[in-house]
This record gives C-alpha cells, structure tokens and sequence, in this order.
C-alpha cells in the first residue's frame, strides 16, 4: 500500500510457507506481506493451493496435512497458536457461505456477544452494547431489533454481513476472506465487497482476500498475488497486473476473465491440445439437413423458437395428496422469440424464473399459459407425451452441475451415443465413429468414450456433456448457467468453443446466466428476467451501454469495468 | 462425487475387514450345507422306512449312550437331527431367499413407478405401504397362513405351505424396498442427466431401467440381505407357532416346536441343536448385511 512507510515491519509477513498434504505440497515456499489496512488477493484457479493458505495461517490445515514456515509475524512477532485468542482475536476469518458459519440455533447476539467475552474481559451489557455496534458498523439497519433475530432471519447478504461483524468484533490485526462473495447473489455482491474494504481501511486491518473472481479482485484488493500450482506466480499492484501481466500464467487469466465493457470475438486461451485428429469430422453429420421436420420452408426462416405468454406456476406447500397450499408464479407472461443461428441470452438473479424457462422450453415441464413453439411444433399445457416427443426433436440441453449431468454408471461413449440410438439418426455400425468424433470436436480425444465419468474434471465433462448434447443434432441448444461451476480459464475455452460451434453448425443458443459479462460475450440478444417477468429485452450492446429498465440498471451498475482502475488506497 | 463404492473398492473393503470375510464364510458355509443336504447330510429323516424307532431319543454322538451314527442324536421318531436340521434349513432358506427376491423385485418396481411418476399414483402407493407397515409383520403373516389353512384342503396346505409363507413374508417386505427406492428415485430424477435424458426423448421405462435403476440399486441389495435374516426368522416364528411348515417336510422353526414340545422329557438336543443352527446362520447374514450397509453407504466412507 502507497501509504505504508517502507520501512516499517508489514503487519503480515510470511515466508517459506509449505502445505503438504500427504506427498503432494499444496503450497510450495510461498513469501507473503499485508501491510496494516491493505487488502493483498490472491487468486488461483481450483487446485491452486490458495485456500490451503488460508487454513495454514489459521492452523487449521486438516490432518494428515502439515504446515511449517521459515517464518511467520503478525506486526513483528511470531504466531504463535498455543497461545490462545490468536484465532478471532489476533486473526480472524470470513467464511465462503454465510448459510454454515453461523450456527442456527444461537440468536446473532449470543454468537456476537460470545466472540466477545471469550477474547475480552468485558461484561455481558457491555458486550450486547458492542454486538449492536457491530450489527451497525457492517450496516444492518435497525439493529438493536434484529440483533435478537437468529441467522435464519437473515438474507444471504445480510448473514453474511453478521459473519463479518463476528470476523471484526475483536479487532483482529488479520482478517482471511476465503471466498466471502461465491455463494452471495449477484446483486449484493459489490456491496459486502465495499464493506469489507471501509472496515479494513477504517480500522486498519489487513485482509487476505483469497478469491477466484477477478471482478471482486479489481474492486477492492490493493494487491494481487497470483497462484497455481501452489506458487505464487506473479505479485502486483492490482492495476498493474490487470494491465500489464507479467507471467504468461497472470496473463491468460486475465485475458479470459470476460470483460462487462466491450464484446470480443473469442477469448485469447490457449485450446485444449487438439486431440490427435483421426479426420472423422462429425460436421457433415451434424449439419445432415433432410430431417423430416426441416421440408418446408417455414422451418428455416421464421425464428427457430417461438414464447408467447408463458407462464408458469407452482404449489409450494402441496396439500396431503399434492394439490392446494401456496402457489409462486415463477414465470409470469413471458414472450420472446429466437431465430436461426441467433444466440439469446436470459439473464437475472437466482429465483428470477430464467431456469424455469430452460426447463420449459426442454418440455420438461408443461405451461401453464401460453405457447412455446419450436421448429414449427407447439406446445401447450394440454400436450400429451407422444407430441411432446416430437416437440424435442432438434433441441438439446446442457447444465450447470457438470457432476450430476453425466450418469455416473455408464460409460462416457454410452453417454453420448443415447440421443443418436434413441433418435436413429445412425446406423449402429456409425455410432462409434461418429461418438469419437464428436469428442475431438469438443477437444476430448476419442479414447476418452471407454472410461466412466468420474475419470474427468469438471470442464472436460462439461465438454463431455456438449458432445451428447451436439449427438442429439440439435438446432436449439439450452444453455442452463454452463460455466458457473467452472473455473475463469475453462469457462473461457468453453466459452469458445460454444461460439465456434454455433458459427460453424448455425445452431441456435438460449444460454442463461447470472453473469453479466459472459453473456454479453456469447448472447447478440439478451432479456432480463426479475420475479419471472421479462422486464427488458434488447440487443446485446444497447442493454450494456444503455439499460433502459431501473432494474436492468442497477444489475449494470454491479459490473467490474466501472472499477477496474481502483484509486490508489491514499486518495480515499 | 458421492458414488456408492466402487466393486473394486468393494472387494478391497472385504478382504480388509475380519468380520466381512468370517461372516460371509459362515454364511455360504451354512446354506451351502443346506442345498446340498441330500449329498451333506448322512441320512434321510423324512423318508418313511429309512429310521427306526429303535433309535428314538438318542443323545448326542459326544454323551454316553450315543451313537456314533446319529452325531447330534436322534428325536421321538429315531430321526437324525443333524440330518434334519440340514434339510430343515434348506426350507428355511427357501422360503427366506424367495420372500426376499420377490419382495425386492416388487417393491423396486412399485418405488420407481411412484418416485418417478409422482401425484396421486405416488400417493396412493405410498399410503397402502404406510397402512402395510403399520401392522406387525407377524399379524398379517398369522392372519394370511391362517386363511390359507382355512381355505385350502388339508393335503394342499402341506404343499402350499412354502407358498403361503413367502406371500405373507414378502406381502410385508415389499414396502421397504417401495419406500427407499422412491426416495432415492426422486433425488435422482431430478438430477439433470436425467433432465437431459428427458430432453433427448428416452422413453419414461427406459430412463428408469438404464438410468435410474443402477443409481438406486445399492441400498436395494443392503435392504435384502438384512431381510433375508429378517425372512427366515419370520419363517421360523411362523412354523414355530404352527402356521408354517407341518412336521411332515419341517423347517428350523417346525424343528424348534417339535423339539419344545418334548424339551420338559430330558431330550433338550432335539430342540437345542435346530435353534442354535437358526441363530447361528441369522448371525451370520446379519453381520454381512450390517458390514455390507455400511461399506456401501457414502456417508461413513
């Protein structure tokens, strides 16, 4: 930080930090500096080792995981973990999901108030004066009411406001932020982010912010320290290494983090090695037109899918044999159409109704109201199975949990080869060769067909998941948030690749997400969703650059570009 | 990944833990004994004219006054009782392993059917297996073999008997099975391969067969190996309080009231030997049962 004298000792000095975990060092000889008020990042991929940072500097590596260090000080002086009130008081930590940090059945102020008076000698008024404070400080409005309320009662951001007044409550010198905004919805991300950065500068505390999300990284942190392979690659101010990365490593990051501001064709990552191409390009296959449906004319230049009022209810408290209790409208009216070859982005928050819709135009479930038609094929509420078999034809999904979308019992080539056995739209003879083609098309070699799903990390089955999807030669693909679970590089390779796809087979997308920035990159039309109504529906560029809904507005303003040059910490 | 285990894993689980591998072997040891009595045991109890009554009411190989022939002596008729302790338990066994196939193969099917589906089918099917559970096994199968004695002719009740009391175990059982599958059936529905399935147009049975089942059917096996334990002690009570096997083809349960009958005359073998042979096996296959629930279950993994 620009204001900390040089000279002076930082408030958190680490160096030679080693985890191991068994044979295999999840952290390698890490040197580590936070100086008082600082917020320092680091930021890694999964696997990184920088969570294992984390645990060690709270001495709660799992065993059989050992930590050591050449050295580590808090302000000058050894930490020392056989001394108590180092952890919550010396050093503190905020949780990655406010949903199991607090304990449900203590009311806020028995956890503030206990926090208290184990690491201060203060008086059980004086600590529920304190707690009320604290409520106050991290902005939790009528607090001296809610103080009394259990976490429950709290939303998401709210709760995780109460984890961050227990992290402060005594004033700790160091506070670890693992992950403290992944499981907060979009809209209330910035907010807990700023108020991490007031309470570190007002109160001078340091803050490891260990994150996989660039966009809170240009928000707040100060510096950054990029890992992987539990190395530290790169270390630098948080401007400096947004603009000018030095290690190649920092630099792919950073290219595949999608920018909020401007549209790029593709992201600059390095593709998956190209498997060993056998020359048995699926592409023919997958454009093969004469399918039954496509005849008439009307199917190639009208729009592809086609919603007309759609609506969509559900019972949440059904009665003894499932029918009365409350109903939720979950998509209310909703009209919009897609064309061929056209990407159509659906955003908005968790429970805004753009998965029901996903789910709808999959047939998985029937509206209540309205039509949905594809490929000149409608469906209504009264559609009976046999039509909606039909209805399916052409349209394939993938999913956001790239975990339970692969059946775990079957083998990947089984996986892939269904929607081609189930639609025969090839001889069995065909289907090994045309399965094995499609894995080189999504960057998987075709040996890959024999093994089980679990042989595969997250992005390879979500490529894996793609194959299947493509294997059912689809013209609509749904999208369902397919690289929220994904980490910044992998999501941009796929990213990629779904856009080569869509340009090399025409195929049309609806992908649906809650991250501005990627759709903004994949979608050339975008409808936001809010409490299962469209409320905007507008070109990609002109939603960006200028919203015209007041929600869609303050969506927009929760986007990173408008802080990617942080000031410098002294000019606050 | 929260997968059952693994076969491999299975097997490495097995061969590390003593109490797997010994109650497996007493196990298979036992029924293996039982299947092959004609061959295992060394004489015919219940073909007329191949015991004497000279021999009745012989003691044990092992006391004075027994008879090197008849290693666990003899009963009131001059029968063998280790020779009709093996063939008692082939019965038993029968009657445990059928009850439990079919109760499995029912109940799994109803519990798909009504996970998968839902609404009032679901409903309906899920409310007849609450009011089955609420009634103690032993009472519908008292009241099931009571009604078949009643109303089949006297020399039929003795062939049906096997019959009668695997549809009174197995009548109980299926709900079981019904109940865990359909939880498990509704996880798994919802999950998204599922989902994609769906999508692609797979038929609803072929979904539940290629997709579903294989996902469901661990617990399936832990329930039935727990119920085959739970059957033949069903079996034996029932026989034990005369509803079950008649003393012409008698199982350990038939065994044990024969032998209760006459324990007050001094001859305790004949009742003592048949009900140690019952618990010994129910042991067995429970131990397995408990070892093999918990090596499959995720959670204590």
């Amino acid at each position: 930080m620009p204001s900390t004298p040089a000279s002076t000792e930082p408030r958190l000095c680490v160096r030679g930090l080693t985890v191991r975990y068994g044979e295999a060092d999840a952290v390698k000889e890490v040197d580590l500096d936070a100086h008082a008020g600082e917020i320092v990042a680091i930021v890694g991929e999964s696997g990184a080792g920088k969570t294992s940072i984390g645990a060690a500097l709270l001495d709660l590596v799992d065993p059989p995981g050992r930590w050591n260090a050449e050295r580590a000080t808090l302000d000058g002086e050894p930490i020392d973990f056989a001394r108590c009130h180092v952890r919550g008081r010396d050093i503190s930590v905020i949780f990655q999901d406010p949903q199991t940090a607090l304990n449900p059945l203590f009311s806020v102020e028995a956890q503030l108030t206990q926090m208290l008076r184990h690491h201060e000698r203060v008086g059980e008024r004086a600590a529920k004066a304190r707690a009320v404070e604290m409520l106050e400080e991290v902005g939790i409005a009528d607090a001296a009411a809610r103080v009394r309320q259990f976490p429950h009662q709290f939303s998401g951001g709210m709760r995780q406001r109460v984890v961050i007044a227990l992290a402060i409550a005594c004033n700790p010198r160091l506070v670890i932020a693992d992950e403290p905004t992944s499981a907060l919805d979009v809209s209330v991300r910035g907010q807990v982010l700023d108020l991490i950065k007031r309470l570190a500068r007002e109160r001078g505390t340091a803050v490891l912010l260990i994150t996989h999300d660039m966009a809170a990284v240009a928000r707040i942190a100060d510096r950054v320290a990029v890992m992987r392979y539990g190395n530290i690659v790169e270390t630098a101010s948080t401007a400096d290494l947004m603009e000018h990365p030095q290690h190649p490593y920092a630099q792919m990051l950073i290219d595949a983090v999608p920018p909020g501001d401007r549209t790029i064709s593709r992201f600059k990552v390095p593709d998956l090695a190209p498997a060993a191409h056998s020359g048995r390009s699926p592409d023919t296959w997958l454009r093969a037109e004469g399918r039954d449906s496509d005849t008439g004319a009307g199917a190639n230049s009208g729009p592809v899918l086609q919603l007309e009022g759609v609506t969509k209810r559900f019972a949440l408290s059904p009665g003894l044999f499932g029918r009365g209790g409350r109903i939720l409208t979950a998509v209310d009216d909703v009209s919009f159409c897609i064309g061929r070859g056209e990407a159509f982005g659906l955003v908005g928050e968790s429970g805004s109704g753009k998965s029901t819709i996903a789910q709808l135009v999959g047939a998985l479930h029937a509206p209540d109201g309205g039509t949905i038609t594809f490929a000149g094929k409608t469906l209504r509420k009264t559609s009976k199975s046999q039509a909606l078999t039909a209805y399916r034809d052409g349209l394939q999904m993938i999913f956001q949990d790239p975990f339970s979308s692969l059946n775990r019992r079957m083998r990947v080539g089984d996986i892939i080869a269904e929607p081609i056995l189930t639609r025969r739209t090839a001889s069995r003879g065909e289907v090994g060769n045309i399965v094995g083609g499609l894995l080189e098309r999504v960057g998987l070699p075709a040996n890959a067909m024999h093994r089980y799903p679990h042989a595969f990390s997250g992005g390879q089955r979500q490529r894996i998941a793609l194959a299947r999807a493509l294997a059912g030669r689809p013209r609509l693909l749904i999208c369902d948030e397919p690289t929220s679970a994904l980490d910044v590089s992998i999501q941009a390779q796929l990213l990629n690749l779904l856009m080569d796809l869509k340009d090399d087979l025409g195929l049309s997308l609806l992908f649906i997400t809650h991250d501005l920035p990627v759709v903004r990159q994949v979608a050339d039309r975008i409808g936001v969703m809010h409490r299962g109504r469209l409320v905007e529906l507008a070109g990609a560029d002109a939603l960006f650059d200028t919203p015209k809904d007041p929600y869609t507005r303050t969506l927009m303003d929760e986007l990173p570009h408008r802080h990617t040059h942080p000031h410098p910490a002294g000019a606050l | 990944m929260i997968a059952a285990a693994a076969p491999p894993a299975l097997w490495r689980a097995f061969f590390r833990s003593p109490k797997a591998m010994v109650s497996a072997a007493g196990a298979l040891l036992l029924i293996g004994a039982a299947f092959l009595a004609p061959i295992t045991a060394p004489h015919e109890p219940f073909t007329l004219g191949t015991f004497n009554l000279m021999d009745s009411e012989l003691p044990p190989a092992f006391m004075a006054g027994g008879d090197p022939r008849f290693l666990l002596g003899t009963d009131m008729q001059g029968r063998d009782v280790f020779s009709a302790i093996l063939y008692g338990m082939r019965i038993s066994l029968t009657v445990g392993f059928l009850a439990v196939t079919i109760s499995a193969a029912v109940g799994t099917l109803i519990g798909l059917v009504a996970g998968y589906r839902g609404g009032l089918l679901d409903a309906v099917l899920m409310r007849l297996a609450d009011v089955i559970l609420s009634f103690p096994t032993i009472l519908i199968a008292l009241l099931i073999a009571g009604i078949a004695r009643a109303a089949l002719p006297q020399a039929a009740a003795g062939e049906a008997a096997i019959a009668v009391l695997v549809f009174a175990i197995a009548i109980n059982e299926w709900t079981q099975y019904a109940r865990t599958v359909r939880g498990q059936t509704m996880v798994e529905a919802r999950l998204d391969y599922v989902k994609a399935a769906r999508v692609t147009g797979v038929a609803d049975g072929t979904i539940l067969r290629r997709h579903v089942l294989p996902n469901v059917v661990s617990p399936v096996i832990v329930i039935a190996t727990i119920n085959l334990a739970l059957a033949i002690l069903a079996e034996a009570t029932l026989s034990f309080l005369g509803v079950g096997m008649p003393p012409t083809s008698p199982s350990l349960g038939t065994l044990i009231r024969i032998g209760n009958e006459n324990l007050f005359s001094g001859v305790w073998w004949v009742v003592v030997f048949p009900a140690a042979a019952l618990v010994l096996l129910v042991l067995c296959v429970n131990l397995f049962g408990d070892w093999l629930r918990d090596a499959l279950n995720p959670r204590l993994n």
